[in-house]
């Protein structure tokens, strides 16, 4: 010990030669904890990362990260059921964010200043063919050139964009904003062949000497169903009907009174869309209850905010010319329903099926190797690949779900994979981080703030014409809701750690680069993991 | 029209004020705390048990004092505490030109090192003294009123443990009514202090017209910084009184001691406010409110008031009501227009 005489002045700081982090049993870490709303994100996208950049009013850096899982946006920010607000954190405080509204905005300010995505990619000298314009053969296209790869397109229909364009209708997704965001796919140097229906894969690989092969063609061929008919009215399928809104010269003939029976988001598009044809009635029968429906709540309840009139527990039993004979259903114990036998009459001159899509498979059977799956959609293994090496299959003619989301992720997966299997590797998917769950956060610190509400247009021009209902974001709004992110189990450095550490023992490190921990001074009290709103702070034992 | 951009016009920073820092939020709001080249006027290496309010508190005043003087500070320190892990002979974690001399003394040791720098023509050094509860309320008083009383140019800041910790967590004047101590143990038919008439320090301070009073807690950093900055602007007797839990004292987790700070002010048991010249100018409103258990449960110095199946009821509304009266004396929830 230095001797120094007593009561005099000490060297200011000296007590730096007191090492007090021997004192420590528990250490505390930075980590990164996956946010529930990347974790939801059937795309994979990192939203808490572009929200990170939105939140700062960096509206380039977002859309650049966002761009690096969805190359879509706009037309993202519009169509997708958003499974990430569901999630978010925020909706056990007040309400989820915004993330879809703030997403369609980064798409706007991108258009609006011709933003291109970034890419480095040397070119591999590979080519590869994406059978079908749809999102997931977009979403395919554009990962396989960002990895350098160069890539062809073959869509049987006269235009791109699939069900994007073919089964959503406008008054959700303008078309200028699908077109413009396809052309800027093909923009980066996608060949899009147009009116090209493949019908033999193997003479792709073969002939025209394409590396790999991704198919997705997606579930066009609507289900049919059987109904006892004395004189058969008017019968339509849905994906006819929204189909020959795209491509028919002139609108389908509904007549005065048309039904849709089902009860999914294509039955929801279609009874809106004849609302706005002119028809006087636009009638649901749907033999299950709101409950049950498969469509998404909001689905419902904007098509009866435009007039839709939806018969619940009901099915159709016998049609007689314009006159349909429906029977009561209940709901038994399981959740199913059940008939009463009590019957009604409803009158319509068309009828519109809604009841689901089967995949047009048969050009897939042909090919040896390739598997189906027990509902008529094609088999493929973990890495997006059939049971024929180096051909891919993604979108509703693989087993998943049916969202436009889905696909854009399949078309990113399998572009990943695409890309390893050619350079004769596996992809290895990164290491999910550990789940940041509410009980990660002190919520304590966030402000509190309403969610953002986005207009609808009036109801008037809603039952007239196919003008879009919700409306976008100003930039303030969006900036506001972007700062509503609570920033779940990653740092967003507001230098809580750095602040409360009684012993001095959190190094800031600067803006961008977060803080380190001073081991030599950590006594391992626990407070800044305690105090970290975000929760991206652990203690774990100390090893001694 | 104005050129504002949706930076400068949208006023929500995603967590506000309520962190030490705010990357969204303009440089000049963001606490001292949160900047890299604060002065930590105690640095690392000092002897405070793990999650000491203490040690934090006094780091949040005494730096937000240092850039108020621009560097130009002196402490004094009361016996305590504070004086015995920040300096335990040869080493001491002070940054600043700091004097210690004896348990009861500081308030008169910093008149006079204040008188002394009028003298050399220095006025602008300015002199803090401080003490824990114990060397304030017991053992310094009547040298603190004196000083006040003569409205000498010192701050005087008053960190509140509620009880000598140093030497053993013996009872002091601003031990809590049911709180366990050596001194007070929970035995008998009143377990822990006694339900006092109270020596409530601020409202003593007040008493003496000084200048400027304030209490602070450190939980609330952003409060905390701005009143000692405003005492700073000020010249004469001012003190702050500044709560600061004690895990050792008070029987709370190390990791809890933000999180208790900030349950005593919002169940109203600790009260935030500002006092002009012996009148309440303004009181820092309760955010989101809370019973006095949520206060009191963390904390093993009331564990015997939650004892399963004899929870000591009475005494819990004796204390709910004192947190209630403070709610409506300093109009924490701000029912009245006037403070």
């Amino acid at each position: 010990m230095k001797q120094l005489p007593f009561a005099i002045t000490l060297d200011p700081g000296s007590s730096l030669a007191n090492q007090t982090g021997s004192w420590r049993t528990m250490r505390p870490e930075y980590v990164d904890r996956l946010p529930p709303c990347n974790n939801a994100c059937p795309a994979g996208e990192n939203i808490q990362k572009w929200l990170f950049h939105a939140e700062e009013g960096n509206y380039h850096d977002a859309w650049q990260v966002l761009m690096e899982d969805n190359p879509m946006p706009g037309v993202m920010g519009r169509v997708c059921y958003h499974p990430c607000e569901d999630a978010c954190n925020r909706g056990q405080l007040d309400e989820a964010v915004g993330i879809h509204a703030i997403e369609r905005f980064l798409g706007r300010i991108a258009w609006e200043n011709k933003w291109e995505p970034f890419i480095d990619a040397e070119p591999s000298g590979k080519r590869v063919l994406v059978i079908g314009a749809g999102p997931s053969g977009l979403s395919a296209a554009y990962h396989l050139t960002r990895l350098g790869h160069a890539v062809t397109i073959r869509e049987a229909g006269p235009m791109a964009g699939g069900m994007m364009r073919f089964g959503i209708p406008k008054y959700r997704l303008p078309r200028d904003v699908l077109d413009y965001e396809i052309q800027r796919i093909l923009d980066l140097g996608v060949k899009l062949e147009l009116n090209t229906k493949v019908e033999d894969v193997e003479r792709a690989f073969a002939e025209d000497g394409f590396d790999a092969v991704f198919v997705a063609v997606g579930a066009h061929l609507a289900k049919r169903i059987d109904i006892p008919a004395h004189a058969a009215g008017r019968i339509l399928d849905a994906v006819s009907v929204l189909r020959d809104m795209e491509t028919g010269a002139e609108p389908p003939q509904l007549g005065r009174r048309v039904i849709v029976y089902g009860g999914g988001n294509t039955a929801m598009d279609v009874a809106r869309t004849a609302k706005r044809l002119g028809v006087d009635e636009s009638m649901i029968v749907y033999r299950r209850s709101r409950k049950e429906m498969p469509a998404h709540d909001f689905e419902a309840v904007e098509a009866e905010e435009e007039g839709v009139l939806i018969h619940w527990l009901r099915t159709i039993k016998q049609i007689d010319e314009t006159s349909f004979i429906v029977e009561k259903m209940e709901i038994d114990a399981d959740g199913r329903p059940r008939p009463t036998g009590e019957l009604e009459t409803i009158e319509a001159d068309t009828l519109i099926l809604a009841l689901g899509q089967d995949v047009d498979t048969a050009f897939m059977d042909r090919i040896p190797g390739v598997e189906m799956a027990s509902d008529g959609v094609v088999q493929v293994d973990a890495s997006m690949m059939t049971g024929r090496d180096g051909l891919f299959a993604g979108g509703d003619m693989v087993p998943a779900e049916r969202t436009v989301t889905v696909a854009v992720g399949h078309g990113k997966k399998a572009a990943r994979n695409i890309d390893a299997w050619l350079r004769g590797e596996t992809y290895l998917k990164p290491e999910k981080h550990e789940l940041a769950g509410p009980e990660s956060l002190n919520t304590w610190y966030y402000d509190d703030a309403p969610p953002t509400v986005q207009e609808r247009l009036d109801i008037v021009r809603r039952q007239s014409g196919f003008q879009e209902v919700l409306q976008g974001l100003t930039e303030d709004n969006a900036l506001f809701e972007a700062r509503r992110c609570l920033s779940c189990g990653n740092c967003f450095e507001c230098d809580n750690c750095y602040g409360i550490c009684p012993d001095n023992a959190v190094i800031k490190l600067g803006p961008g680069n977060r803080f380190q921990i001073n081991y030599d001074y950590c006594k391992g009290c626990g407070m800044c993991a305690a105090e970290c709103p975000c929760g991206a702070i652990r203690m774990v034992p100390e090893i001694v | 029209m104005t050129d504002e951009t949706a930076l400068q016009r949208v006023k929500f920073y995603q967590t506000g004020t309520h962190t030490v820092g705010n990357r969204l939020m303009d440089k000049a709001r963001r606490s001292v705390q949160a900047s890299m080249d604060r002065s930590n006027a105690i640095t690392s290496g000092h002897r405070a048990c793990q999650g000491c309010g203490e040690a934090l508190g006094a780091r949040y005043a005494l730096d937000a004092a240092l850039r108020a003087s621009d560097g130009q500070l002196v402490a004094v320190n009361a016996t305590g505490c504070l004086e015995v892990f920040t300096t335990p002979y040869p080493e001491t974690s002070w940054q600043i030109p700091w004097l210690h001399s004896l348990f009861g003394n500081a308030p008169a040791v910093a008149t006079g090192v204040a008188a002394g720098m009028r003298r050399k023509g220095r006025a602008d050094v300015r002199v803090v003294a401080q003490g824990g509860d114990g060397g304030t309320t017991d053992i310094g008083f009547g040298c603190l009123s004196g000083m006040f009383e003569r409205n000498d140019d010192v701050l005087y800041i008053c960190y509140d443990n509620e009880a000598y910790m140093n030497t053993g967590v013996q009872r002091s004047s601003a031990t809590p009514p049911t709180a366990r101590t050596a001194t007070t143990p929970a035995v008998g038919d009143a377990p822990g202090n006694i339900f006092g008439t109270g020596k409530n320090l601020p409202l003593i301070a007040m008493a003496h017209n000084i200048p400027y009073v304030a209490t602070a807690n450190v939980a609330d950093l952003h409060d905390l910084e701005d009143k000692v900055t405003t005492a700073m602007d000020i010249r004469g007797a001012r003190y702050i009184h500044i709560m600061v839990p004690c895990p050792l004292g008070w029987g709370s987790a190390a990791d809890a001691t933000i999180h208790v700070a900030r349950m005593a002010v919002e169940s109203g048991l600790f009260p935030l406010f500002e006092a002009e010249h012996g009148r309440v100018t303004r009181s820092k409103k309760i955010r989101r409110r809370v019973p006095v258990e949520d206060y009191l449960r963390p904390q093993r110095r009331f564990a015997h008031l939650f004892k399963k199946g004899q929870e000591d009821t009475e005494r819990i509304a004796r204390l709910q009501r004192m947190a209630d009266a403070n709610i409506e004396r300093f109009n924490l929830l701000g029912e009245r227009e006037t403070p």
